[in-house]
């Protein structure tokens, strides 16, 4: 067999062997995402959504989970857009290239990389025990919080640095101060950017299970919590509890698979939205 | 060689770039309603001499300057001015049209508004004076409400520049403010520039030598740096001092 | 202005101290109670044993090491190929729509994942394999692997996209095919970049708590093989933490753990950036 023949080959099944790989990942992902939507489905109604769980959590919804879920992604997003939005502002429009923007942002990788669980003993260490807030909604959205925080920074400051700089110079130049040249013209520029970034943020928290565990989520609760000192039920643990800790886990399946079918769904949702803000953001740039 | 009223002057300005040396002691004196001119080869510090005349430089932190320039007799670049100040009085157009991402009204309200000089109807007024010295007016007539971005790049350039004189500065500079237009847009520019002579001091840095000579009362000539000749205009195209100008300006080299 | 966002900024680095320091005091007081050396002279992890409790690391680790080992096996050869297929065979309009469905997978909840691992991995790796039950390290390593797969394959991808076409276009006028081109010129020079996708990914891994928990079967004994139940670090804090007293030497010696984990998080990031750092040196 000739060298050009044999290369041929050889290019040949390389090629093949990585579309492979991509063939094995979607099919993963397909699998995944089907096998939980068609079994999911079955369980789904605005019965299963609006409604509590009954007799021992073998029937009924998921009413104060998704409730839970919501009410402390919410304070998720009180705490870590304002705060990631300023520390964003701080890197890209302020800071000089010091010791303390060098520390800033090597706290704000490494804050990104540690485990989730961490962020959960932290949690319990400094907002349950530390600062008396108990188990708790506040507890649970703080600790959140500070797990959003370095996504929301980071993709805060890609937002800002794509703002042209000659918007500042514009600004500038006409007599505005810094602030002002931020407020009226980097800011709105970077909104849909930010709010993008913000999304994806606060859908990664809404699925987190680790950093709640221990600070405010509990098993079953009868009505979403009236105050933000209560503990509260959340989707992704309610999950968890239906498909592992459950005294009937084989007659629970079904409820356990439209749980999961309605946390993709709230993420993909909001993953969706962020894609078309991102999207009409991206056309509307490329039509200057 | 000028008798008339001064309108800015710089005086043994040095500025470094790090540990780069880019302007090493200009003086110069512009006089109140003239254009100049600042010629040069790239990288002669024509622009960075343009943008420390309204604290452009504060933005970045590695420039040290020493030397002084004063904008009717007071220091513009001592601790005391302040730059946002400054700026007001002296205003920029830049090499790029860069409008903002509003609407032409806005563009042009946007410095009347953040400075607090025109509201409501007054600014109404303030806007369409702009846009009628600019000669923006009549092309656009009543559609202000059109994104500035949808302009072509000549109009947008003319908002800018009304933009600027919105706001009524002393002094406008602009830098290399037709470099991405073409030739008929630049011809409107220019006209607008020697039009506005009247009310404004301007400083225009250009690589475009016939444009410094249609437009420009004195020219500056810089090279490594230094202002190697400062003179009126057909005095440096004509009959020059240095051989060095003489050489550049009959395109012999740079 | 400029003091309230510096202050969000000072912010951020104190939650960073403010982590580390709350773990190591709450991880130096288990020495008070426990000495130093029972963290590594016990193989086994029991602290919750009447009369003598034991607190060895060893078993946690490795079982952690293991399942995060076996997950890199699966991970990194699909997530190279898949970066690979999508930098350089894929058409623009077959990565518009590969790329979103991938970071659908990054965003699928981890409790999700593991509940797949409970109803669809589990009962087939028993299956295949005629065991009791599918809860060992073999699946929790296939589901890691494709919690740590978006990681490896964006990063991987934008390693290889940096790569000047010009090495590319070389490569061709040298009489180079597709993969040739791949082999010899695009992995080698995106190289430091993959690895430092693989170190992320392996941070991914060994962080990951929740689908661990849901499928590894968590027994607090030396694994075997990876037909084994394990027992990770992670799983450890998630199983024990909502049990223990407040106080308590064994409290304490979760956060033992969670240094453990903090500080392996800490190296992954330099490791990672150490590696990428070598690797824009050489492009530039």
């Amino acid at each position: 067999m000739g060298l050009t023949k044999r290369k041929k080959i050889q290019s040949f099944l390389g090629l093949r062997f990585l579309g492979l790989c991509t063939l094995i990942v979607l099919a993963f992902i397909i699998i995944v995402l089907s096998d939980i939507a068609w079994k999911g489905a079955g369980a789904l109604s605005w019965e299963f959504i609006f409604s509590i769980p009954r007799k021992g959590m073998t029937e009924g919804g998921i009413y104060p989970a998704l409730a839970g879920t919501v009410l402390v992604t919410m304070i998720t997003a009180l705490f870590s857009i304002p705060v990631g939005v300023a520390t964003a502002i701080y890197l890209n429009e302020y800071a000089s290239d010091s010791v303390l923007t060098k520390a800033l942002r090597a706290s704000i990788r490494n804050l990104a990389g540690v485990p989730s669980i961490i962020y959960g003993l932290f949690g319990v260490a400094l907002f349950v025990e530390g600062a008396g807030l108990g188990s708790s909604v506040i507890s649970s959205g703080l600790t959140l919080g500070l797990m959003t925080l370095p996504y929301i920074i980071t993709s805060t400051e890609e937002a800002l640095r794509s703002v042209p700089h000659t918007y500042r110079e514009g600004a500038l130049a006409l007599g505005a101060t810094k602030w002002e040249a931020i407020q009226t013209t980097v800011l709105p520029s970077a909104v849909p950017g930010i709010t993008t970034g913000a999304i994806l943020g606060l859908s990664r928290a809404a699925g987190e299970t680790a950093p709640i565990l221990f600070t405010g989520v509990t098993f079953y609760l009868r009505f979403p919590p009236d105050s933000l000192n209560n503990e509260f039920m959340a989707l992704p643990y309610h999950l968890y509890i239906l498909s592992t800790q459950h005294h009937a886990i084989e007659q629970v399946r079904p409820l356990a698979y439209g749980t999961a079918l309605v946390l993709i769904l709230l993420v993909i949702l909001l993953n969706v939205i962020a894609f078309f803000i991102r999207y009409r953001f991206n056309k509307l740039k490329s039509s200057r | 060689m000028m008798n008339k009223e001064i309108k800015l002057e710089v005086k043994d300005l040095h500025l470094h770039f790090g540990e780069k040396h880019v302007l090493k002691g200009i003086d110069l004196k512009i006089p109140k309603n003239s254009i100049v001119a600042l010629i040069g080869p790239s990288g002669c510090g024509k622009s960075t001499l343009l943008r420390s005349m309204n604290r452009m430089h504060d933005l970045n932190a590695t420039v040290k300057m020493s030397g002084d320039i004063l904008l009717d007799g007071e220091s513009i670049l001592n601790r005391q001015a302040d730059a946002v100040a400054v700026r007001r009085k002296v205003g920029m157009v830049f090499q790029r049209p860069n409008p903002f991402p509003k609407s032409i009204f806005n563009n042009v309200a946007y410095g009347l508004q953040i400075n607090g000089i025109a509201r409501n109807g007054a600014l109404k007024t303030a806007v369409t004076d702009a846009l009628k010295d600019c000669y923006l007016w009549d092309e656009l007539g009543d559609n202000l409400n059109r994104s500035a971005l949808e302009m072509s790049g000549g109009q947008q350039q003319r908002l800018c520049i009304a933009r600027t004189i919105a706001i009524r500065p002393d002094v406008i500079l602009m830098d290399e403010p037709c470099s991405a237009l073409d030739p008929i847009s630049t011809a409107r520019i220019e006209e607008l520039i020697l039009k506005l002579k009247e009310k404004y001091t301007i400083v225009i840095v250009t690589h475009n030598m016939q444009q410094a000579m249609r437009v420009s009362d004195y020219t500056g000539f810089m090279y490594l740096g230094e202002l190697v000749e400062f003179d009126r205009t057909e005095k440096v195209f004509r009959n020059p001092e240095q051989d060095l100008t003489r050489r550049y300006v009959e395109g012999t080299f740079g | 202005m400029k003091a309230v966002f510096a202050l969000a900024g000072l912010f951020t680095i104190f939650v960073l101290l403010g982590i580390l320091a709350l773990l190591v005091t709450n991880g130096m007081k288990a020495f008070n109670h426990i000495p130093f050396s029972s963290f590594f002279n016990s193989s086994y992890w029991n602290p919750a044993a009447l009369g003598e409790p034991s607190y060895g690391l060893w078993q946690l680790l490795w079982s952690s090491l293991m399942v995060t080992a076996g997950a890199l096996v699966i991970a990194i050869p699909l997530g190279i190929g898949t970066a690979a297929y999508l930098s350089e065979v894929a058409s623009a309009r077959i990565r518009n729509v590969v790329k979103p469905i991938i970071e659908i997978l990054a965003g699928i909840p981890s409790v999700a994942i593991g509940f797949i691992g409970i109803v669809l991995i589990g009962p087939a790796i028993a299956d295949l394999f005629r065991l009791n039950n599918g809860f060992n390290a073999l699946n929790g390593a296939i589901l890691l692997a494709f919690m740590s797969l978006p990681t490896i394959i964006s990063v991987s991808e934008d390693a290889m996209q940096a790569v000047p076409k010009s090495f590319r276009e070389g490569s061709y006028a040298l009489g180079g095919n597709k993969w040739i081109t791949l082999t010899k010129v695009v992995l080698p020079a995106s190289a430091s970049g993959i690895i430092a996708a693989c170190i992320l990914g392996f941070g991914r891994a060994i962080g990951e708590t929740m689908t661990v928990l849901m499928v590894t079967g968590n027994a607090t004994a030396m694994p075997d093989s990876f037909f084994d139940p394990v027992r990770t670090l992670t799983a450890t804090i998630a199983i024990e933490l909502g049990e223990v007293p407040y106080d308590s030497p064994h409290y304490y010696a979760l956060f033992v753990l969670g240094i453990l984990l903090f500080l392996i998080s800490l190296a992954v990031n330099f490791i990672s950036e150490w590696v990428a750092s070598r690797y824009r040196y050489k492009v530039s």
